[in-house]
Formats: C-alpha cells, sequence, structure tokens
C-alpha cells in the first residue's frame, strides 16, 4: 500500500511536467488548431536562454519573466515569419514546417549548448516534502501549472480577446468577415503558446536536467496527455498528463515491469482514445449530413 | 691485405647500404603516403546519442594538434568523421562510403555497440581494420573470428563482475537492486554482474528496474527499487540518469551501497548536478583521470589536457568524461601509428594494434597500462575501485586486473 | 481523343526510358553508390505505401516505422532461425505486415486527424522496447539484433552482390508501383480516395468504408513490410536501434516532400530522405539536422504539394500555354 502511495505521488510528479507541456500544446491547437510539434523543442531553448541569464548571475525571478517574455516575442515572430508562407498549405505541409523547427532547435541548441547536462536552479526551496517523496519543487511545479490552467481557463472562456482567438482557430473566414485580425490572433497564440512553454521548461529542467533532448521525450506523452484530456480543453489536458503519469508508473512498478512500461502506458492511452474518441473530457463534434 | 680489407669494406658497405634500403622501404595500403595518413569513423553527431559526439571532436582536435606539432612520421592525420545518427542502417551506409568511396586505411573508434554489428562482418570480409571501437561490450576482443576488430576500454562485463566480487567478499547477504538503461550498454553490465554472481549470488538480487533513453525521468524506478528493501544499489545510467537516480536515491531517505557505472562518474557533470553531498559513499571503478576531481589538482597531465581543450576544442566541455576518454584513446592510436613507422598498410596497421606493451598514458590512472597482443584484443584490462568522499574521487584497493 | 493518345504514347515512352536508365545504373556507378541507390527504393517502396494509406484515403500515419520493423524482423528471422531463401522472405513479410496492418487498421477506424496520429506514433515509439524484450529475446536477438548474411547472385549470373541486389529491388519496386498505378485507378482507389474528401457522401453510396479504410492500412501496411524484408537484406541487419520513432517521423516527410496523393511523389520523396541528409551533413558538421530542417522548411514553402505537385502545376502551365485557348486546364 505504501508502495503503491509512493508510486502515485511519484507519477504525480511526472504527470506535472506532462501536464505543462500538455497546456502549450492545448494553447497552440485553441488558437491555430494546429497542433506544434516543435513546442518541447521551443520550451527547452527557452530554458537555455533561461540558464544562460541565471549562469551570467541574474536572479531567478528575473530571468524567469524575461525569458517568458523573450518566448512571447519569438512565438510570435515566429508565426508571422515561418508558419505565415503556409498558411493556406494542406495540412501535412505545415506539419512538415513543424519538424523542421523542431530538429532546427534541437540542433541548434546542441551546438550552442553542447550535450553536457546542466543543473538548471528550482526557484523553490530546496527541502523534501512528505517524507522524502516529493521535493518541494514537484510540488511547486505541480502549482505553477495549475495556475497556468486556471489563467488559460479564465483568458478563453471570460475574455473577449480569448474569444476571439477561438474563433480564429474555428473559423478564420467568418473571423476575418467579424472584424477580428486573424493574422494577429494567430500569432499571439503562438506567442502565448511559446510563453507558457517556456514556463514548462523552466519548471521541468530542474527536476530532469537541462539538456538538449530534454523534452523529446516528455513530447510524446505530453502529446498523449492532451489528447486523452481532451485538445480542446486546457482541464482536460493538465487531468490527462497527471492520469498519464500515475498509470505509467503504476503499471511500470506493479503490472508490467519497467522492460514494457512504455508500451503499456501508451496502449492504455489508445485504449482510452478508442472508447472516447474526443478524449475524456474534450467536447464532442457530430457531423451530420 | 690491403685489397681484403678494401674489399671487406665495400662489401660491408654494400651491405649496410642494402638493409637500409630495405629498412627505409615504404609500404602503403589504401588511405596512406608520404604525407598523409587518411582514416575514418562514425559518430553519433545527430540523434538520440547525440551526447556521445563529443568523443569524436575530441578526437579530431588531438589530430590537428598532433598534425600542427608535425604529424607522425611525418605525415599528417587526416581524420573523416561521418554523422550515423545512432542508427546502423546508416553506420552501413556511410562506412561503405569510408572504404569503398574515401578509401580509408582503417576506421577508428566508430561508436555503438549496435553500429559496430552492424559492420563487422564488413571490416573483416575486407580486412579493413576496425580499431579501437568505441564502446564496451564484451565481444569485440575475439582476434580468432575477427581479426580486424579491437576494442579499447574495459568491457562492461569486467566491470560489473568486479562489482560482483567486491559484493561476495564483502557483503554476503545483501539484498541487490539493478537500475540499468535498456539497451546493449545496459543489459551487457547486467549479465557480467549476474555472471560475477554465479548462480548461488544471484538469488542475492531482489529488484531490477530498466528504463529507455526516451524516458524523462528514472524517479518512478528509484522509488520502486527503494521499496524492495534492497541495501545495494547496482546503478547502470548514462550521465543524465545517472544524475537523477543520486539525487533521488538520496532525497527519498534512502542509503544503499551505491555502485555507479563508469560511463558517469564525472564530477562536474554528474555529481555537481546531482548534489555533491548526495554523492557521498558512491563505489565505482576508474582507470582514467577526472579533470575536475581536486585530487588531480596538481598533476601535469591534467594541466597538458586543459590546456589542449582551451587550444584546439574550446567549444567542449572540459569537464565531460567523454572528452578525457577521447583523448586517451586518441593517443593511443597515435602510438599505434608511430609503432607502423612506414609500413602503412592495412595488415601493419592491425599487427601493430595487437602489439602494444606496456603502454602508459598521461590521463590513464598511474599504474593501468595497455597491453595487447596476437590472442589478447583488449588493450586495458585493468581499473581500480574508488569512492566519492564528498570532494574527490578516492582509489583505494589494488589495481584489479581481468 | 488523338492528344490524349499521343500524350499516352509520351508517358509510356518515358517511362521505358527511365527504366533503361536505372537498369543501367548499377553497371555505371560504384558499388556503394548502388547500395545507396538500392536503399532509395526501398524507401520509394514504403513511401508508396504510406502515401496510398495517407495521400490516397486521408488516413494519417506517423508509425509505418514500426511496419517498415516488422517486415524486416520477419525476413531477418526467416532467414536467421529457418533457413529461409532470401527472395522469399519478401513477400512474407508483406504477408505478414498485411496482417498487422489489417488488424491495427479496423480499431483505427474509430480514430481521426490527430488522435489516430497519435496512436500511430505510439506504435512507432512503442516498437523498439517491444523488439527489446526479454520474452522473445530468443527470436529477435533483443539488443543484439541479428546479423544477416549478405546474399549472392543466383550461380551463372555475371553480377557482384551489390548489383544483384540492386536489380532484384528494381524488380520488386517495379512490381508495387504497377500494382499501385491499378489500384489506384480501379474501383478500390475510387473508393479510398471518396472516403478521404467526402467520408458521409461514399457511406451513403454505399461503398463499405470500414472494409475499404482498414484494406488500406493492410495494403499500405503490405508495402512497407516488402520494403522492410528488402532494407533488411540490403543492410545485412537489424536491430531495434534501427526503428526508433524518427523513422516514421521521416517517411512522414519524405511524402508529403515528394507529393502526396502521387505516385511519382514516393520517388521524389525517397530521393529526398535518403540524400539530402547526406548534403546536409557535408555543409554542416556542427548542426546537419539544423540544415536538414532548413532544407525541409524550404521544400514545404516552395512546394507545398510536395515535388510531384509542383512538376504536375509545371506541367500543366507549360501545357496550358501550348495547347492554345479551349483546353481547361
Amino acid at each position: 500500500m505504501e508502495a503503491l502511495l509512493h508510486q502515485v505521488l511519484s507519477g504525480l510528479a511526472t504527470g506535472g511536467i506532462y501536464a505543462s507541456l500538455a497546456l502549450a500544446l492545448v494553447m497552440i491547437y485553441q488558437s491555430t488548431n494546429h497542433i506544434n510539434f516543435a513546442q518541447g523543442e521551443m520550451a527547452m531553448f527557452s530554458t537555455y536562454l533561461a540558464w544562460t541569464l541565471i549562469d551570467a548571475g541574474m536572479s531567478w525571478w528575473l530571468a524567469f519573466l524575461i525569458t517568458v517574455a523573450a518566448s512571447f516575442v519569438a512565438g510570435m515572430a515566429i508565426e508571422r515569419l515561418l508558419i505565415r508562407p503556409v498558411e493556406h498549405a494542406p495540412l501535412l505541409t505545415v506539419v512538415i514546417v513543424f519538424i523542421g523547427l523542431l530538429v532546427i532547435f534541437n540542433s541548434v541548441a546542441g551546438w550552442i549548448y553542447s550535450y553536457t547536462i546542466k543543473s538548471f536552479p528550482s526557484p523553490f526551496p530546496a527541502e523534501p516534502v512528505f517524507g522524502g517523496l516529493m521535493s518541494a519543487h514537484e510540488l511547486g511545479a505541480i502549482g505553477v501549472t495549475l495556475v497556468v490552467l486556471v489563467l488559460l481557463y479564465l483568458f478563453f472562456r471570460f475574455t473577449p480577446l480569448g474569444l476571439a482567438m477561438r474563433a480564429v482557430a474555428q473559423n478564420p473566414t467568418s473571423s476575418r468577415l467579424a472584424g477580428i485580425r486573424v493574422g494577429w490572433m494567430l500569432a499571439l497564440g503562438w506567442g502565448l503558446a511559446a510563453a507558457i512553454g517556456a514556463v514548462a521548461g523552466m519548471m521541468v529542467a530542474p527536476v530532469i536536467y537541462l539538456d538538449p533532448n530534454m523534452m523529446s521525450g516528455v513530447l510524446l506523452y505530453a502529446f498523449a496527455a492532451a489528447l486523452m484530456g481532451g485538445i480542446d480543453s486546457p482541464g482536460g489536458a493538465v487531468a490527462g498528463g497527471f492520469i498519464v503519469g500515475v498509470v505509467e508508473n503504476v503499471m511500470g512498478a506493479f503490472v508490467i515491469g519497467t522492460e514494457l512500461k512504455l508500451t503499456v502506458a501508451l496502449l492504455v492511452i489508445i485504449v482510452v482514445l478508442l472508447v472516447r474518441p474526443s478524449g475524456l473530457f474534450g467536447k464532442v463534434f457530430v457531423t451530420r449530413v | 691485405m690491403a685489397h681484403v680489407s678494401q674489399a671487406l669494406a665495400a662489401a660491408l658497405a654494400v651491405g649496410l647500404t642494402l638493409a637500409s634500403v630495405a629498412h627505409a622501404q615504404k609500404r602503403y595500403g589504401p588511405g596512406a603516403s608520404d604525407t598523409e595518413i587518411k582514416f575514418g569513423q562514425t559518430m553519433p553527431y545527430s540523434g538520440p546519442a547525440s551526447a556521445y559526439g563529443t568523443i569524436g571532436k575530441t578526437e579530431a582536435a588531438y589530430f590537428r594538434m598532433i598534425n600542427e606539432r608535425g604529424g607522425i612520421n611525418g605525415r599528417k592525420l587526416n581524420l573523416i568523421s561521418l554523422d550515423d545518427g545512432y542508427s546502423p542502417p546508416r553506420t552501413v551506409e556511410q562506412i561503405r562510403k569510408l572504404v569503398e568511396d574515401e578509401q580509408v586505411l582503417f576506421t577508428f573508434q566508430t561508436l555503438g555497440t549496435p553500429s559496430n554489428t552492424a559492420i563487422q562482418k564488413y571490416m573483416n570480409a575486407r580486412k579493413v581494420p576496425q580499431l579501437l571501437v568505441a564502446t564496451g561490450a564484451t565481444k569485440w576482443g575475439d582476434p580468432q573470428h575477427f581479426p580486424w576488430t579491437i576494442g579499447w576500454q574495459p568491457t562492461y562485463q569486467h566491470e560489473s563482475q568486479i562489482y560482483a566480487k567486491y559484493l561476495l567478499q564483502n557483503r554476503p547477504n545483501a539484498k541487490i537492486a539493478v537500475l540499468f538503461q535498456n539497451d546493449d550498454y545496459g543489459k551487457d553490465y547486467l549479465m557480467g554482474f549476474k555472471d560475477g554472481l554465479g548462480s548461488q549470488g544471484q538469488k542475492l538480487i531482489v529488484a531490477e528496474a530498466s528504463y529507455e533513453v526516451t524516458d524523462p525521468t528514472v524517479d518512478s524506478q528509484i522509488v520502486a527499487l527503494k521499496s524492495s528493501g534492497a541495501d545495494v544499489l547496482v546503478n547502470i545510467t548514462t550521465p543524465k540518469f545517472a544524475a537523477q537516480a543520486i539525487r533521488k536515491v538520496h532525497d527519498s531517505g534512502w542509503r544503499p551501497l551505491h555502485f555507479l557505472n563508469v560511463v558517469s562518474t564525472s564530477v562536474a557533470a554528474v555529481l555537481q548536478p546531482a548534489g555533491l553531498d548526495k554523492s557521498v559513499g558512491l563505489v565505482s571503478v576508474a582507470y582514467f583521470k577526472d579533470p575536475t576531481d581536486p585530487a588531480w589538482k596538481d598533476d601535469k597531465a591534467v594541466h597538458e589536457y586543459f590546456a589542449f581543450i582551451k587550444k584546439y576544442y574550446p567549444e567542449g566541455n572540459p569537464a565531460d568524461g567523454f572528452n578525457v576518454y577521447g583523448y586517451a584513446v586518441a593517443q593511443t592510436l597515435v602510438q599505434t601509428l608511430r609503432q607502423c613507422g612506414d609500413d602503412l598498410t592495412r595488415e601493419n596497421v592491425m599487427r601493430q594494434a595487437a602489439n602494444l606493451k606496456d603502454v602508459e598514458l598521461p590521463m590513464l590512472l598511474p599504474g593501468i597500462r595497455i597491453n595487447t597482443s596476437p590472442t589478447d584484443f583488449y588493450p586495458i584490462e585493468q581499473v581500480q575501485l574508488i569512492r566519492f568522499d564528498g570532494k574527490t574521487w578516492v582509489r583505494f584497493g589494488e589495481i584489479l586486473s581481468r | 481523343m488523338r492528344v490524349k493518345a499521343q500524350a499516352r504514347w509520351w508517358q509510356i515512352a518515358g517511362l521505358l526510358a527511365a527504366l533503361a536508365l536505372l537498369c543501367a545504373l548499377p553497371f555505371v556507378l560504384s558499388n556503394y553508390r548502388t547500395f545507396q541507390v538500392t536503399l532509395a527504393l526501398v524507401y520509394a517502396i514504403v513511401l508508396l505505401g504510406l502515401n496510398i494509406l495517407t495521400g490516397y484515403n486521408g488516413q494519417i500515419s506517423l508509425g509505418h516505422g514500426a511496419f517498415y520493423a516488422i517486415g524486416a524482423y520477419t525476413a531477418a528471422i526467416l532467414m536467421d532461425k529457418f533457413g529461409v531463401p532470401y527472395w522469399a522472405t519478401v513477400p512474407l513479410g508483406g504477408a505478414v505486415c498485411l496482417v498487422f496492418g489489417f488488424l491495427f487498421g479496423l480499431p483505427a477506424l474509430r480514430l481521426h486527424g490527430h488522435y489516430l496520429a497519435l496512436a500511430t506514433f505510439a506504435l512507432a515509439v512503442a516498437m523498439p522496447q517491444i523488439l527489446k524484450y526479454r520474452r522473445i529475446e530468443d527470436w529477435t536477438g533483443g539488443v543484439q539484433g541479428i546479423v544477416i548474411i549478405k546474399p549472392d547472385p543466383p550461380a551463372g549470373v555475371p553480377l557482384n552482390q551489390d548489383q544483384w541486389l540492386y536489380l532484384l529491388t528494381l524488380a520488386v519496386a517495379v512490381v508495387m508501383f504497377v500494382l499501385a498505378w491499378n489500384l489506384i485507378h480501379s474501383r478500390v482507389g475510387r473508393a479510398w480516395m471518396a472516403l478521404r474528401d467526402h467520408p458521409i457522401a461514399a457511406e451513403a453510396m454505399g461503398v463499405n468504408s470500414a472494409l475499404y479504410k482498414a484494406s488500406a492500412f493492410g495494403i499500405s501496411a503490405l508495402y512497407t513490410g516488402v520494403a522492410g524484408a528488402l532494407g533488411a537484406i540490403v543492410v545485412q541487419f537489424v536491430a531495434p536501434d534501427s526503428f526508433p520513432g524518427l523513422l516514421s517521423i521521416t517517411f512522414l516527410i519524405g511524402v508529403v516532400i515528394g507529393g502526396l496523393a502521387s505516385i511519382s511523389g514516393a520517388i521524389w520523396g525517397a530521393l529526398f530522405i535518403q540524400f539530402v541528409p547526406n548534403i546536409a551533413d557535408q555543409i554542416s558538421k556542427a548542426a546537419p539536422w539544423a540544415i536538414y530542417g532548413i532544407f525541409m522548411i524550404a521544400f514545404a514553402y516552395a512546394m507545398p504539394t510536395g515535388v510531384a505537385g509542383f512538376l504536375r502545376l509545371i506541367w500543366s502551365r507549360v501545357t496550358r500555354r501550348a495547347a492554345g485557348f479551349g483546353k481547361r486546364a
């Protein structure tokens, strides 16, 4: 029983990692109707930026603010400069551009910073909590994720800007007719997603150490979590992240052993999707002829 | 009398001339000439194993330094290093390019067990030396079946057998937990460990957990291993996961006898991120010096190494154990090529690689020497046990041979 | 009508000329280059299969690396453990994958778009772990993989191994391409495309959606399995590390850049994924994949419908000018 509790807590901690990146994926999907596969690498790159600032002597919170702001601007710039040319291209062509961005960010980060792992400091105190089962940072990171979740939810639900962004994602033509500046809404979406990604990266790096491949493994789980929870539901994505983390750990520790942990975790996710093809908390769309 | 002595002198002169001509006769295989020695390698400069790419960069930098100092026997070293992304099909493609297109004399430090397995048959069929492969798998030291393939570092199985023997001697009632990377490297270590324990000793293992390189953390595995009640942990992880594991073990309040594999012992690259205070008591083996270890702070060889990195590979991280490794292997190759003299055929290169006698390298631990022979294709077979005291790795016991 | 017959004549002549050129290649290129082109041909077969599923039937798959692995391992195990001759393992690899593909396609019927992408990608990512699984290690060779002996040409044929394998692969590729062409231009192909473009209308017209969609998966997997078997024989080695998740992404890149819903697209895409990484490697040793990414993005900008789509566009512009007024493009 105790072992189970340990694994669950550990799973919540890992799940928090998946949830934080899943939020960035939800953001980009809600605002552009695309899933940006480069989101993880962008988050990693933002974290390296923060690391450079902190390494030069800046305080953690100042570096945090600057990095988030810079990532926001960079995200908008990427959308306007790199994604705009393929705005009207077929979906899969846009996916190629995302993959291209992914490999570019990964490769450039490796070139500039090398592949040796770097420590990334945490703003939270160092003492473990819950008798050593979780660190204060992991708890704090989960807290930050939940705060971002609430902010996102409020933004999309209750602000005119959020409404405009959702409209643009679902129906750009009508939105334009309604007077919304479609191009800037898309850019804003990218900027916000990049900012959320930067936050995710800075929360994740103290736990799993900073290296160019930091987010590669996380991206698949974040993607899975977001889809399983419902790609259009920030709350669902976060719930999905925690569920994936806990299920993966419990499966690996008690059911199937670590040798097939990844396989079984993915299998569980697929089964959930088969039963509820729009995700656990997603909206079901019914097409009628 | 004068005629005889004159004739003798003439004969002697002729004989000496002939002898020196025979001695100075140069023999070249593909890729070798009066001015250069061309050789190749494949390294994962991209992909999931790109952390190892720095080994290739260090080696290239070292050969640049040698070239600036005049090369070997007057010849420049021309290393052609290609990216294979740790993908065996690409390794095959790149090696074929090196051998058939570029006509290299030999390959050097091709990295990765699957990559080397993919090309081993080809290299031996073509009789091209596959020198100093960058993997610790045990199967490379097999001159009978694969006379053209030779490794360099102490094998994984050798190392884990040392841990096994240590446990059998000092902790015969241990409860052992093992964390290993789920690939050839991890499994080779695990096999060596189990072999070292023997069929009785294997009962001491109470828990095993593996992880994939794509996993974000190993925290769950550590939690599971801890709850098995084990009091010994054998940690077979690469640097990133080693740091995570060391920290998690400590933070969760577990204090096992913690063996750490040699790949992840760098003070600056692994222990510092994990936390030096959390690394106290770690046991491992070493065969080369950790330049970031305060024990070597005044060591001349370490200073030379730092100077080399600073001048020839400034973007490299001198704390990275991989770079020290690359430096030492490069020196081994230089020694081999020096021994070849002017006979730079593939056969002779292989012959000299199998003829290294008591070679000492500045970055190897004192007392550890490189030895090969036609029946011994394991250049380094000695290691020493080390324990971390919070600041530095302290060597203990004698040098252990295979 | 006459114009069409003429165009047909030209097309066939062009294809035969290309084929003749391809047959001559191994005798002018070095063995190493022949080997590279053989690999490109293998990838072309994969991309053809992927195009059937994603291009013509609209089901996105990020998991074809898994079917490639299944085909490759089938060939390797049959050759290594059962002594099956190499040429027989190719159709067998295809058959095994046909079954797996169809079985995977059935539950996949419930998933669309991003969800299907995730499900297929999950399969691709899990495959290396499955291949390493201890319990089937005796068959798969576990982490060490299986080394395959390179086949010799049949007795009396004056070719070397590389040339023989190339011609064999070329022959298989031609057969697969002709089959694909026939399929696409038959009822089956039309059903696939109808399901891609107007699924509800198609079903209303009586197209058995489940059967056709699952069979698209199956046939697509069959192609990939055949290619996997060939690939294993050409490379002479299979290991879990040969089939990472990245391989599936590479196949997707190939099929999109080559041109979706196009048979010739498979060739362009295969050339891209086989040779552009080498070019990128030569341009930059420090960050080769960054260069590869730039190539990808550049191609996506310049040719959003792929190379095949781009060529079709140029061709239609040229013929439009040549044919004058009265002919719609």
